[in-house]
């Protein structure tokens, strides 16, 4: 689908239904989740807080999800010098910075009252989500700093690439050093251990956040892409 | 003379003929640990307690001075388009351009950070380990911040563009180097942080290269 | 050795605009060509993308030696100088030390560098730095490899305008020995090369 999505005129015939499309689903997603968020009962550890951790969890996943994408569409940008790629990865960036801000202020509003904590240095998930969003304003920064496009594309998909290369050591690094530490009780936000009255509330929040990352992600590209278009207009006029 | 040879070998006396080479470093690592018992108020065991910690830090951001230059100055009087058409990969040349930056400011930061901490107040039975882990991250920062320096080649915002790009990827080198400082004075095993820390520096050596000619021959397009 | 540089129908993009379209030029064995036209013509962007350092949009650039085409990456490492608008020097270092790891990166030796610099009238200033150097002093220091590093093409971006009369001169005899040695010059430059050269206005 991607090869047939590359060209431009495809993708925004493509992208013209599916946006709206994917932001009705994720509209509903959104709602359903919520509505079993709130009538899920509340976890005898955790208390009410449980709630937060709808809105928590999914997130998390998502600031992982939109660096994935972002490390792809800058791996196609720098190989294949595609500008389409470029106008990918410059739309998921913003994207990706809030919603791993969200993950990390729900993270805190939710550790407030489940560990005692607004945050918790040396576990590996909250460590490794603050660097991953310290790698998105690295990437919007250098974006920002290079004020010709036809170098920032390579430069900004170098960093990205980079960063996709370290993330994996940054979260394994922290893992190590919590065992050597043996820190705060550990945060379990969930896993196979988790009953299935909040599994179902959870993947729905989750393809909620998923659809409705694909649509505004859908709609940024094509902002970059009548942007672009704008420019080459206003240079050929002026020419 | 190997291409790689001449441009070490002029890299280091452009990092010395600049006026001291490491000093302005040393000097920056000095300052800051003149400021820490201000900062934190004078108990000796807390300064104790807390100054191989401290020095390493201040290692890592020490380390990011000077990287400006790396590429900087190249680029700006078109000695960059000389060095990116040789018959000597670009490659090369940035590899011999960290290898530099290593030896003339991160070295020479690992062997004053163990004076650093003894004038703190510290164990100074870390010696070793500071050393040791101050050369082996040396090389991390080194070679990770000249992927920086050479993808803010051209861009007005110059030094805290590079430490923003360059300080998450720190993250992982601080960590084991930070573990292994602390592991040997508590006598737990050190030598698996510094492994890792050597892992991560060797690769970081063999990989960053790429990064920073593909990052430089951009910046010449 | 190249012995013909051939550049077919090439196009230059520089950001959004369309700097250079279908530009097409043969230069053999000692020929000079200039590039001449305004600032902002696209006549550094054109040395600049013939020496690899910026990617067309479109057409190509080819080098033949005498034993068929080479590849162009490796035409422009080994038989090929760009002197670019910039020198290339530092300013804290001493003159000698600049020519010659400058000869040296391209091939040369010490030996060469200090009798290139001899040739261009510099022996004395050698152990000056760099930043002591007046503008055209600083300009035949750069231009110094071209003699001690001989390659066959020689790319040069405003080889001359720091330069005096009698300078000019002095390097259009270089000029002369280069071409009349089967190499090949093209120049972009404001002003006339001292050698016979085809022009070459660019719109």
């Amino acid at each position: 689908m991607i090869p047939a999505l590359a060209n431009p005129d495809r993708f925004m015939a493509f992208s013209r239904w599916a946006a709206p499309l994917l932001g009705a689903l994720a509209v509903l997603l959104l709602a359903a989740g919520l509505v079993l968020d709130f009538t899920a009962p509340p976890d005898d550890r955790q208390g009410y807080a449980v709630h937060i951790m709808f809105i928590h969890v999914p997130a998390a996943w998502m600031s992982l999800f939109v660096y994935a994408c972002l490390g792809g569409a800058s791996f196609f940008s720098l190989v294949f010098r595609h500008a389409l790629a470029r106008a990918a990865a410059r739309a998921a960036a913003p994207l990706g910075a809030g919603v791993t801000a969200a993950a990390l202020i729900t993270g805190s509003l939710w550790g407030k009252p489940t560990w005692g904590a607004w945050w918790v240095w040396g576990d590996p998930r909250l460590t490794s989500v603050l660097v991953l969003f310290l790698l998105y304003t690295a990437y919007m920064a250098l974006d920002a700093a290079i004020e010709d496009e036809a170098r920032a594309a390579p430069a900004t998909a170098i960093l990205a690439l980079v960063g996709l290369i370290n993330l994996p050591i940054v979260h394994y690094s922290v893992v190590w050093w919590r065992s050597l530490h043996q820190g705060p009780s550990v945060l379990r936000a969930g896993g196979p251990s988790l009953p299935p009255v909040y599994l179902t509330p959870l993947l729905i929040m989750g393809l909620a956040y998923l659809t409705g990352f694909g649509a505004l992600w859908l709609v940024r590209i094509r902002g970059e892409v009548w942007r672009r278009r704008a420019a080459v207009m206003a240079m050929r006029a002026a020419a | 003379m190997s291409g790689f040879s001449l441009i070490l070998r002029r890299e280091f006396a452009l990092a010395f003929a600049g006026g001291g080479g490491p000093l302005v470093a040393i000097g920056f690592f000095l300052a800051m640990t003149s400021l820490l018992p201000l900062a934190l108020g004078g108990s000796p065991e807390r300064l104790a307690g807390v100054a191989p910690g401290f020095a390493w830090l201040v290692l890592a951001l020490a380390a990011l001075i000077s990287l400006e230059r790396m590429f900087e100055r190249d680029y700006e009087d078109g000695s960059l388009d000389l060095i990116a058409l040789g018959p000597a990969p670009l490659e090369m040349a940035a590899f011999a351009k960290a290898l530099a930056q290593w030896a003339t400011t991160t070295a020479p930061l690992a062997l004053v950070a163990p004076f650093v901490v003894a004038a703190l107040g510290g164990k100074t039975a870390l010696w070793p380990i500071i050393t040791a882990a101050g050369l082996t991250g040396g090389l991390a920062f080194a070679f990770l911040g000249g992927i920086g320096a050479a993808l803010s080649l051209g861009s007005r915002r110059g030094g805290i563009l590079i430490a923003v790009i360059v300080l998450p990827l720190f993250t992982p080198p601080v960590i084991f180097g930070a573990g292994a400082i602390e592991a040997f004075g508590a006598g737990l095993d050190w030598k698996t942080p510094l492994l890792f820390l050597a892992a991560y520096a060797l690769a970081a050596a063999a990989l960053s290269p790429f990064a920073m000619a593909a990052a430089a021959r951009n910046a010449l397009s | 050795m190249i012995t013909a540089l051939a550049i077919e129908d090439l196009c230059i993009d520089r950001g959004d605009r369309r700097l250079i379209e279908g530009f097409s030029l043969v230069l053999g064995a000692g020929e000079a060509a200039t590039l001449s036209g305004r600032n902002g013509a696209g006549k550094t962007s054109l040395l600049r993308t013939i020496a690899g350092l910026i990617r067309p949009s479109a057409g190509r650039v080819v080098f033949t030696s005498a034993s068929g085409p080479l590849e162009p990456d490796d035409a422009i490492a080994r038989h090929a100088h760009l002197i670019g608008h910039q020198d290339g020097l530092k300013l804290s270092r001493r003159a000698g030390e600049e020519a010659r790891f400058q000869a040296a990166w391209c091939g040369g030796t010490r030996g060469t560098a200090d009798a290139a610099c001899a040739r261009l009238g510099l022996s004395g200033l050698l152990a000056m730095p760099v930043r002591r150097l007046s503008a055209g002093q600083r300009r035949r220091l750069a231009l110094a490899r071209l003699i001690a590093a001989p390659r066959s093409l020689w790319l040069l971006d405003e080889p001359l305008t720091p330069l005096d009369r009698d300078q000019r001169a002095a390097f259009g005899a270089v000029l002369t020995e280069h071409l009349a040695g089967g190499g090949l010059v093209l120049a972009a430059a404001h002003d006339p090369l001292p050698v016979e050269a085809r022009e070459i206005e660019l719109a």
